[in-house]
Order: C-alpha cells, then sequence, then structure tokens
C-alpha cells in the first residue's frame, strides 16, 4: 500500500505543470519538506548503525538497551545533547564562534537539493548540477575553521589548520574525478548522469570510483583521516569547546556530509534509484546504506594517517592517478564510441590494477623526520 | 650467569690507576671516596677487560652517620657484574660527583635520590624534583623525616 | 623570503585520553614539528619506598602489586626473589614451576594491552585493543581462578606461593594454551602488513644502539634496538634454565620493531608454558618460613625480566622484621630517560605513538 501510494504521489507531482499558479511553489514545499525529513531521519539512523556495526565488528554488543535493538539511542542522545549548558570561553570570539556551527551545517543541507530520489524526482533538477555541489561543499570547511579559530584555544587552532589544508588538497582529485563522470555521460546535471547508467559508472570507472572514495573519505574527515579529532591526539579538534546544542550541530554535520557524500557516490557511480523490481527511491536507500556501511567497515579496521602523509596521499598519490584516469576516459570516449561498454570495463579495470599497484611501490609517504 | 665479580680483585686494579680511591672492599663490593668516583667510574666503563657499559640501577641509603650511594654496574659483552659504593659524609648539604656524562640512564635516578634524599649532585644538568612537587619542604626518604 | 615563525608550549597534558596514565610532556612545537620535550612526572606518587620501611617483609609484598598494576605477578616474583636471596631460602619444585607459569602469563596480558595501547594510540579506534582484551580476560579468568584476584594477585610469599592452584587450572591452562597461537597469528595477520602502520611506525622514534645502552633501557625496547639481552638467558633466576626458548631481537629500534619484539615474545611465553606445563612436579607450594622473617644483616640486588623490562629490587636488612632499606629499579624510568631523543623532529602525532610503543607503567615510576 506505501508503494501504491508513493507510486501515485510522485508521478501526480510530476504531472504539475512548473508554470502552473503556484506549482512551483508546491514543489519546492514538497521536496524540501522530504530532505528535511530524510537527512534527519537518516541522520539519526546512521547514527545508530554506526554505533552498532563498530560495536558488532569490535566483539561487542552496540547500544541495545534505549529501545528495541537500542533503535532510540540516537534520540536519547539528541535529547542529552539538548539540556546542556552552552558554555562559551571566555577569550573566544563571540560572533565567530556562534555562527561557525551554522556555517558548517547549511551547505551540506543545500547538497541535497539536486540529490534524485526517482526519475524527475529532486528539488530543482539544475543542469548544472554536480559543479553546485562542489561548490556548496567547499563552504562547509569555512565553518569548521571558523570554530577552530573563534574557540580561542590552542588544539582547536591545530585541529582547525590540519582540516583546512586537507580538504583543499583533496578538492582537486575529488573533481577531476567527477570530471571522469561526467565525460561519460555527456551530462552535468545528476538526473541525467542516473538516466545515463545502463552499465553503473563504478565498473566504466573503476579508477574513479576508489579515487573519489578515498577522497570522499577525505572530505569529511571520516577514519582513517579523521585526525582532526583524533580523540587519542587533540582532545576533540576544533569542537572541543563547544557544548549542548552547538556540539549536536558538528557531529550532526559529520553524519549529514557523510550521507550526503554517499548519496553522491550513489548517484555518481552506483546508478542512483535504478533497479529492478522495489520502487525506486528503495533501492536509493539500500545503495545509501550500502556505501554508509564500507564507510564504517574502514572506519574500524584502519588505523590514522599522519597529516603529512595525508598531504603526501592527496598530492602524489590521488592527483597524478586522477589526471591519468581522465585522459584515458577521453581517449576512450572519442575513439570507441559505439562498442563503449564491455570493452571499456575491461580495459579500464586493467589499467586501474597496474596503476595502483605501480603507484604504492614507487613513492614514499610523507616526509619522516625534521633535522632539529 | 652474570658473574658477580669479586670485589678485592677489581679494588687491586683500581688501586694500581688511583692509588688512594679505594677505601675498603669486601664480598661483591668496592668502596671508593666520592671524590675520586667520577675517574674510577670513567676507568671501569673504559677499560677493555672491564667494559661496564650498562648501568643497572643507583640507590642510596640513609645510614645515620652518612649517605651511600650504591651503584650497580654490569658489562654486557663479558656478561660480569659489579656494585660500587661510595659514601658522603655529615647531613647538611651531602654532595657527590654525578656520572650522567658517562651513563645517560642516571639523569632520572640522581634527580631522585636529590629530592627524596636530599643528596646534591655534582655536575648533573637538570637537578630538579622529578616526583614531589615544587615547593614541597624537606625529603622524605631520610630516617628523621617521619 | 624565509617565513618567520614562533614556537609555542604545548602541554600535553596529565589528563589525556591517551597518556597511559598521568604523564605530562611539555612540548615546545614549531608548526608541527616538535623542538623540545620536556617529561614532568610524579602524579602518583605514593611514597612505596618508605612505607616498605614499616611494613614486615611478607606484609611489603601488597605493595609490589601496585607498582606496575599490569603485570602484578612479576612484581611479586622480583621482591619475593630479593628476600629469599637475602634471607638464603630455598625453594620447593612444585612452587618454582607455578612461578614460571605465572610470570609468563603475566607477560603475556601484559603484551596484550601493552600492542592493543600502541594500536589504539595509531588510530585504530579501539577494534584491536579490544580484540586483545578479550584474550585477556581468559588470562585474567585463570589467575582468578589461582588467587581470587583479577588485578593484584599478591600470590607469591616468601618461600613459595600462597597456594595451590586448584583441579580445574591446568586443563583450562590447557585449553588456553592450545587457543592462543591461533589468535596471535589472526591478529597478526590483520595488523603486520597494514599499510597505514606500517607507514605510521616504520622508521619513527628511533633508538640507537649505542644510546639504549647508555641510558639504561631494558626490556623490549632494548631488545628492539639490537642488543640481545634478556636476564632469562643472561642471568637465569628461578629455573628459566630449564627450558628452551628464543630472544626476539629488532634490527633498527623503531615502533615497529617494538610492536614487532612483543608479539614474537607472547609466542615464546607460550612456548615456555607448555614446556613447564608437562614437566610440573607435585609437592609443596611454599617451604617452612616463619610469618615473620628476620634476615640476617646484609644487602641483596635480584632482578627479573618483567614485561616492561628489567625489574630489580634492592633490599638491605638490619637484622628486624622490617627492610631498612627497599629500593626498587623500575624498567618504565630508565626507558623513559631517552624519550626526548626520540621524539624530537617528529610531529605531535608521532610523539604520541612512539611514548605508546615505549609502553610505561605511571605506576612504577612515581612509586
Amino acid at each position: 500500500m506505501i508503494l501504491n501510494f508513493s507510486r501515485s504521489s510522485m508521478q501526480y507531482l510530476q504531472t504539475l505543470p512548473p508554470d502552473w499558479p503556484g506549482g512551483f511553489w508546491w514543489h519546492w514545499l514538497v521536496f524540501t519538506v522530504i530532505i528535511i525529513i530524510f537527512l534527519l531521519a537518516l541522520v539519526m539512523g546512521f547514527i545508530w548503525f554506526e554505533r552498532r556495526a563498530l560495536g558488532r565488528m569490535q566483539a561487542r554488543l552496540g547500544p541495545n538497551r534505549v529501545g528495541p535493538l537500542g533503535l532510540l539511542q540516537p534520540v536519547a542522545d539528541a535529547l542529552k545533547v539538548l539540556i546542556k549548558e552552552d558554555i562559551v570561553p571566555a577569550k573566544a570570539d563571540k560572533l565567530v564562534h556562534w555562527l561557525a556551527p551554522v556555517v558548517a551545517f547549511v551547505p551540506v543541507l543545500m547538497i541535497f537539493a539536486v540529490i534524485p530520489f526517482q526519475d524527475g524526482a529532486l528539488l530543482a533538477d539544475l543542469n548544472i548540477g554536480i559543479l553546485y555541489v562542489v561548490a556548496i561543499s567547499s563552504v562547509a570547511t569555512v565553518g569548521i575553521f571558523m570554530a577552530g579559530w573563534g574557540s580561542s584555544n590552542k588544539y582547536s587552532l591545530l585541529g582547525a589548520m590540519r582540516e583546512v589544508a586537507s580538504v583543499v588538497s583533496y578538492e582537486i582529485p575529488l573533481v577531476i574525478t567527477i570530471a571522469g563522470v561526467v565525460l561519460i555521460a555527456g551530462t552535468l546535471s545528476l538526473n541525467q548522469i542516473v538516466l545515463a547508467q545502463d552499465v553503473p559508472f563504478i565498473l566504466l570507472q573503476p579508477l574513479g570510483f576508489l579515487l573519489f572514495f578515498i577522497g570522499a573519505c577525505a572530505e569529511i574527515n571520516r577514519s582513517p583521516f579523521d585526525l582532526l579529532e583524533a580523540d587519542s591526539e587533540l582532545t576533540a579538534g576544533f569542537h572541543t569547546e563547544y557544548s549542548g546544542m552547538k556540539f549536536a550541530m558538528f557531529y550532526l554535520v559529520e553524519y549529514a556530509e557523510a550521507l550526503a557524500m554517499s548519496a553522491i557516490i550513489t548517484t555518481l557511480f552506483l546508478g542512483g534509484w535504478r533497479g529492478p523490481l522495489l520502487p525506486p527511491w528503495l533501492w536509493f536507500l539500500i545503495k545509501v546504506v550500502v556505501v554508509f556501511f564500507v564507510m564504517v567497515w574502514t572506519r574500524t579496521t584502519l588505523p590514522r594517517v599522519r597529516i603529512d602523509q595525508l598531504m603526501a596521499l592527496a598530492w602524489k598519490f590521488l592527483l597524478p592517478l586522477a589526471l591519468i584516469n581522465l585522459l584515458i576516459t577521453a581517449i576512450e570516449v572519442l575513439t570507441w564510441p559505439v562498442a563503449l561498454p564491455w570493452v571499456m570495463i575491461l580495459v579500464n579495470i586493467a589499467i586501474m590494477a597496474v596503476l595502483v599497484v605501480l603507484w604504492s611501490k614507487l613513492f614514499k609517504l610523507g616526509w619522516g623526520r625534521v633535522e632539529i | 650467569m652474570t658473574i658477580p665479580l669479586s670485589g678485592w680483585e677489581v679494588a687491586k686494579q683500581i688501586a694500581k690507576r688511583f692509588p688512594d680511591a679505594v677505601s675498603e672492599a669486601y664480598g661483591y663490593f668496592v668502596l671508593v671516596k666520592s671524590e675520586s668516583l667520577f675517574e674510577v667510574a670513567q676507568y671501569l666503563k673504559s677499560s677493555p677487560e672491564f667494559d661496564f657499559d650498562y648501568l643497572t640501577n643507583i640507590t642510596a641509603v640513609d645510614y645515620y652517620d652518612y649517605f651511600e650511594a650504591i651503584y650497580q654496574l654490569t658489562s654486557l659483552k663479558h656478561n660480569h657484574s659489579l656494585v660500587l659504593k661510595t659514601r658522603c659524609y655529615g647531613r647538611d648539604n651531602p654532595t657527590l660527583p654525578s656520572i650522567v656524562r658517562l651513563w645517560r640512564g642516571a639523569d632520572f635516578q640522581e634527580r631522585e635520590i636529590h629530592d627524596l634524599m636530599g643528596t646534591t649532585f655534582k655536575g648533573h644538568p637538570n637537578l630538579k624534583p622529578i616526583v614531589l612537587w615544587q615547593g614541597f619542604k624537606g625529603h622524605p626518604l631520610r630516617k628523621d623525616y617521619l | 623570503m624565509a617565513l618567520r615563525t614562533e614556537s609555542f608550549v604545548l602541554n600535553i597534558g596529565p589528563q589525556h585520553p591517551s597518556t597511559h596514565g598521568v604523564f605530562r610532556m611539555r612540548a615546545t612545537l614549531d608548526g608541527e614539528v616538535i623542538v623540545d620535550l620536556e617529561p614532568v612526572f610524579g602524579y602518583l606518587h605514593r611514597g612505596i619506598e618508605k612505607l616498605a620501611e614499616e611494613r614486615t617483609y611478607t606484609g611489603v609484598i601488597p605493595l609490589t602489586d601496585r607498582l606496575d598494576y599490569l603485570a602484578s605477578m612479576s612484581n611479586n616474583l622480583a621482591y619475593v626473589l630479593a628476600v629469599e636471596k637475602l634471607a638464603g631460602i630455598k625453594v620447593p619444585e612444585r612452587a618454582e614451576y607455578l612461578r614460571v607459569i605465572m610470570a609468563e602469563l603475566q607477560r603475556i596480558a601484559s603484551h596484550l594491552i601493552a600492542v592493543g595501547a600502541f594500536l589504539n594510540d595509531c588510530g585504530a579506534f579501539m577494534t584491536p585493543i579490544l580484540y586483545m582484551i578479550r584474550e585477556r580476560e581468559k588470562i585474567l579468568d585463570l589467575f582468578d581462578m589461582v588467587s581470587g584476584q583479577r588485578l593484584t594477585y599478591n600470590y607469591m610469599r616468601v618461600g613459595g606461593v600462597s597456594q595451590d592452584v586448584p583441579d580445574e587450572f591446568l586443563p583450562a591452562l590447557d585449553k588456553f594454551v592450545k587457543e592462543m597461537p591461533g589468535w596471535i597469528d589472526e591478529y597478526d595477520q590483520l595488523l603486520a602488513e597494514n599499510e597505514i602502520l606500517l607507514a605510521r611506525s616504520k622508521g619513527v622514534g628511533i633508538l640507537s644502539k649505542e644510546l639504549a645502552i647508555n641510558v639504561s633501557a631494558s626490556g623490549p625496547v632494548l631488545r628492539a634496538s639490537g642488543v640481545k639481552w634478556d636476564i632469562r638467558k643472561a642471568d637465569p633466576y628461578s629455573i628459566y634454565g630449564r627450558f628452551e626458548f628464543e630472544i626476539p631481537t629488532g634490527m633498527v629500534g623503531d615502533c615497529y620493531d617494538r610492536y614487532w619484539v612483543r608479539v614474537q615474545e607472547m609466542r615464546q611465553s607460550l612456548r615456555i608454558i607448555k614446556q613447564a606445563m608437562g614437566q610440573i612436579p607435585s609437592g609443596a607450594v611454599r617451604s617452612e618460613v616463619p610469618h615473620i622473617i628476620r634476615p640476617p644483616v646484609g644487602e641483596a640486588y635480584s632482578h627479573i625480566e618483567a614485561p616492561k623490562g628489567e625489574l630489580g629490587f634492592y633490599l638491605v636488612s638490619d637484622n628486624s622484621i622490617a627492610p631498612y632499606r627497599c629500593h626498587i629499579r623500575a624498567p618504565s624510568l630508565l626507558n623513559l630517560t631517552a624519550l626526548r631523543d626520540m621524539i624530537i623532529g617528529w610531529k605531535v602525532a608521532d610523539a604520541i605513538i612512539i611514548f605508546g610503543s615505549i609502553d610505561i607503567c605511571m605506576g612504577e615510576i612515581d612509586r
């Protein structure tokens, strides 16, 4: 019954012409509500999912007290955080300190305006969709740096500096990888990219997928690149001096960015909402959860890299490989337009294997000891 | 087995170089005068037949008339050990030469003895209290502290 | 034009999720690189050496438990060996075998925590340390069976051990010894070739051989730097001369070598336990020693190979019921002497890892 309702409501929404008096605003309103509900519910779900999966992989149970299977744990966390006292350090820059969580959170929310849940079902079908995503996601960095600076704490400043350096470095390979996908799809609009994936792009661009996944983990500061909130090094990095609702906003930002990146990876590489049998939005959800599970898996398993090794990874490993990937994709699109899928898959997988092995032998991560 | 060297034999060797450095030698111990401690230790470290390159332990004991510092030395190559002792008399400001320049392992241990017993080590680069907090009055391990 | 930078002092303070215990490092940083380091400790000083002068010789044994609280059996063993050397007391055979089994089990437990905490510092978010703790729980169950305690056992006595092991101990130990090598292999497989771990710990925090000998380092820290010195082979105490085992030695002295040496030592300890279990005789577990011991006037120093290094006790006796002076040679204190040399030139993240790889326990540093 729910499936029928969703299908019919989606079809009804698409029949409304954009210039219908008030039609544009209804469209906007409905989708804004859907996106906010989707975001909040799924972020809560992701918090629960991560803690539970982390626990099971570490040979212990995750949260299992609050609600059946611990499902209400994020609700309990949210309530706890809401009733805490909001402490602002005496020497902090008040405006910057207050504004930082907002500046960090709003861009993440705005990314979801262009992610398609179903064919044509997105808030704004921009024809520069992916460019918009890249541009907006850089603004969140400013928020995090404001948090570190406005806290008047050496630890926070150190964390904020590291963060700016790493995010700026990882933008470049990310964008070049996206260019590879765009070359094959022939369009920047996310809806069109999904429609162009008769063969999911993960097969056509295996190297691109790998690079994008690593870059995405680094962009959103998840393990193994979570040296910004490294508990064992800097107490809590840039959000050391935050408490109460502001801390909750940063916590939300972390998971919302993870959700956003998972959604982008799904749309770009895994075929978005495409799939047999089940309704499209369910496929979308399943793929997003699978990508997130892989992120949780890498968090549990791998240790953390150091800041100079992180930068070396971006500049010496990801950037050259991204450029080579773009070059090879361009050559393939030019020379084999007809027999594109199968030839491309095999050739690309072979090239990826060779390149990854070669690169990991060739260069060294980080500088080592500095002579004093 | 680590062979503990006989104090008497070692004292004879030391007396050849430094005639009046040794006060007593009994069992496995050699007792030297505190002024010549540094030279004797340097000789024991650098001479090839002793070759004491590893300083195992430094302790200090408060016998009421004097403080006695005990140095346990080991040679990793020859696998023999020796106990070197020295005394400093008087309770007001007992001083001993520091052997940090020979074995850096003496660094924290001498600071601890200074902190808890009150003996000063001349020549130690950084003789700050290590275990007790700054401003602590008195030297707890002395027998007349409590 | 050269960039003018200013160095600032960062207090990696006593309260920190990752310094093992209350330990403070005053680091002078230039950007992320550490240019100077001063270790400050003394936050856990309890005056154990002074307290020992007020208690009888048997009454000091619970005090020694609290020195390196992760390896209590070894502390007990070192102390009772010193008293037995001072007083000339002999120990029955069964007690010797039990002591060796307990000491080697304790070595495995301590190294599990050391390796787990090191990996936790590297950033592998609690997963390895939780696996290691799961194995350590099995060892703690064995100790619970024997002494009734999980952390501070108070098991050894002057002249033997305090009580015999219950009947279910040896079968449970047998089961543990059969399963443990499989677990060590599994963890080694997950970790030893991990690229990130290698990149973070190979070549980091090198302690050269000459410096290691000069600062009186001991235990895994000394052996990882290339010096083949283990007190169980160089100066055997108790009945270690009867067992066959090897001494793993590193080559370079970096953090990875220290980790590797500890994993290999765990395997060798299992080998010793297997041999001891096969040879253990029956008999008394404690020789006839009076409750209050009065050793003759004299002094004695005896040392053992504790998990963290060479733990020694120096006892002076004046024929009374309490020691005249009891000095503890703490391995962690001496291993820390080279901390400044090991850390200078590296970054803050490496400082935490190098410090974690030395594996100290504040209980014995501050005493």
